[in-house]
């Protein structure tokens, strides 16, 4: 208190402007845990109380602690946020994939896990967990993250805001904890990828503009003349998702103490407005923060510049402006306009070419260094991951084309093609950039084990090869199944002879599953040994070969 | 009325993204910006502490 009453700067106001907020929601959650008209509002809101209470102790007894220190010091990076990033996204990603088996074995045998009266183990329930937890909890961690290490790598400056970048980080934890123990009580607003309700929505738009915030004025302070093209990405993933969060949760609460509310739209426009919010959170939360990762921890890693930054211009400019209009393709056959159905499609299948622009140009960074796909196991996931990025964005407009559509929607096609990108593109260029993260920020001169990374890559490899063929055969099978007449005209198969015919490709996709989870358990242990400064010996040298201790010095007999 | 707000966003749609294309094209082409996009796309390659100069 003395401390922060002694000092001026802008710093010192970001801790009391992010306490005052805080401690406004202390009360608000205060009142509404009195008066919650529903037991599932009581719990959320003393988590909320507990959280903030929690939050203003912990900001008083550092701020008591700190005496003369500048806790800001403009000379230094803010790293110990991207450390404690680093392994929040481990955790999740952890968890997430756990989740993801759990269901997937549910799936396969309805009767192993399945408690009439433990609601929250319904699959209905687990299902929102799973993807939320990986997209948002894993996928949004790492974009955090790597976000705040590159925008302060690129601009020569410390992140903006002071304490504005901690309340970032732990507000999205929150939003995390109450979306997903929400799904559990059984609280959703039934829209794919949103079903958090009103109040967890508000939290994270005051959470999502803070970080743009800070992300806008990292920008504005920068120290280089250039805007680096990663940075382009990561705004426009920040600016676009808050657009896209707030148009498509526009709602009404039953009244302030409740966890119910009603859309705003209904019918086919809410359908368009979920579909637009939908498939941008392909594209703008999956897609531009991750391409965002591609331009920075390629080059770094493999130390050249990006193949063709030309290209990267005007990759970012048309995928952007594509993209945004993909979604219709998820409505074909329904309601929606004709026109508006082929608008989608049209547009999906010339997004085809920014995103192989994209990545040409990340695969081509490697020109001249070829060698190190070999010689670098992360180099490798990460020019995998753009493989399989490339792999998913040619077969998404194949699917969004009306005909094939009509084989594909509602099969296990979709449920295998979304997997090839998440674990394939998503998943690979995460644990690339974690492994190059966990490398640098703790100045380590080698991971603990580059053989474990190995374990890791071929493992999770293996598994979406397992994951993808067998979610290929099962979707295709239903498919065809369902559309099958016999001679009289009536539908070959019933219902429930389509699920049977799924069972074996789902004790695959389950085994796929485990592989995956495998591998990241294995990425888990390696990050904590190499963060704890261990390292393996006799494990071949992955620094550059410059650097090498010439190989006579190794050979020579101790004395 | 429906007919013709379709009608023109279909077709000012077209024009509005032919027009855009062309000027990133430009921009990204243009021989003079060649020299701030090296800077750039070099910008990675060099670690330097925030009180460097």
């Amino acid at each position: 208190m003395s401390s922060l009453a002694l000092k001026r700067g802008g710093a010192d106001q970001s801790t009391w402007i992010v306490s005052g907020i805080v401690g406004l929601f202390a009360i608000l959650s205060l009142y509404i845990a009195a008066n919650a008209t529903d037991r599932m509002m009581g719990v959320h809101a003393l988590m909320f109380l507990a959280a903030t209470i929690v939050w203003l102790v912990a900001t008083g007894m550092w701020a008591g602690k700190l005496g003369t220190r500048d806790p800001f010091d403009e000379t230094k990076y803010e790293d110990t946020l991207v450390k404690m990033g680093v392994f929040a996204s481990m955790f999740w990603a952890i968890a997430g994939f756990l989740v993801g088996i759990l269901i997937a074995c549910q799936l396969t045998w309805p009767n192993l896990f399945y408690f009439e009266e433990w609601g929250w183990t319904n699959f209905g329930r687990l299902r929102p967990l799973h993807t939320s937890a990986v997209i948002f909890a894993f996928g949004g961690n790492v974009l955090l993250a790597t976000s705040f290490y590159v925008v302060q790598r690129t601009t020569r400056a410390r992140l903006f805001g002071g304490m504005l970048p901690w309340f970032v980080y732990w507000g999205y934890q929150l939003f995390i904890l109450i979306a997903g123990t929400g799904y559990l009580m059984g609280i959703t607003q039934s829209k794919e990828y949103a079903e958090p309700e009103w109040y967890a929505d508000l939290w994270l738009t005051i959470v999502w503009v803070a970080y743009l915030l800070v992300f806008l004025g990292t920008l504005w302070k920068r120290k280089e003349p250039h805007i680096y093209v990663a940075n382009w990405f990561y705004l426009s993933f920040i600016v676009t998702i808050a657009m896209l969060h707030i148009v498509n949760n526009l709602s009404l609460p039953v009244n302030l103490a409740s966890s119910k509310s009603y859309q705003l739209f209904s019918g086919v426009q809410d359908a368009l407005t979920q579909w637009w919010y939908g498939h941008n959170a392909v594209g703008f939360f999956l897609t531009t923060g991750f391409l965002a990762i591609m331009y920075y921890f390629i080059p770094k890693r493999v130390n050249r510049p990006v193949y063709s930054y030309r290209l990267s211009i005007v990759h970012f400019w048309s995928l952007i402006f594509i993209y945004i209009w993909a979604g219709p393709h998820h409505l074909h056959y329904t309601a929606l306009p004709q026109w508006a159905q082929t608008l989608g499609m049209t547009f999906s299948i010339m997004l085809w070419m920014p995103s192989w622009g994209g990545m040409i140009n990340g695969v081509m960074t490697l020109s001249g260094a070829w060698d190190k796909l070999r010689t670098d196991p992360v180099v490798r996931m990460m020019v995998v991951s753009l493989a399989f990025y490339g792999m998913s964005t040619f077969e998404g407009p194949l699917m969004s084309v009306r005909a094939v559509n009509s084989l594909s929607h509602y099969t296990e096609w979709g449920i295998g093609h979304v997997h090839s990108g998440a674990l394939g593109w998503v998943g690979f260029i995460s644990f690339g950039a974690l492994y190059c993260l966990a490398q640098w920020l703790w100045k380590r001169k080698s991971l603990y084990s580059v053989a474990l990374v190995e374990w890791h890559f071929w493992l999770a490899t293996i598994g979406i090869v397992f994951y993808m063929v067998s979610m290929w055969f099962a979707g295709i099978t239903e498919g065809l199944m369902w559309r099958a007449y016999n001679e009289f005209g009536f539908l070959e198969y019933s219902f429930v002879e389509t699920v049977e015919a799924k069972h074996i490709s789902y004790i695959i996709r389950m085994a796929g599953g485990l592989l995956y989870f495998a591998g990241a358990v294995i990425m888990f242990y390696n990050l904590v040994r190499t963060a704890l400064g261990h390292e393996r010996i006799n494990q071949p040298d992955s620094a550059p070969a410059a650097s090498n201790p010439p190989a006579a010095a190794a050979l020579q007999p101790a004395e | 009325m429906y007919e013709m707000l379709s009608s023109f966003a279909q077709t000012g749609g077209l024009i509005y993204f032919v027009a855009i294309f062309a000027v990133v094209l430009a921009y990204a082409l243009w021989p003079r910006n060649q020299r701030r996009f090296d800077e750039a796309a070099n910008l990675p390659l060099t670690d330097r502490e925030p009180g460097d100069e």
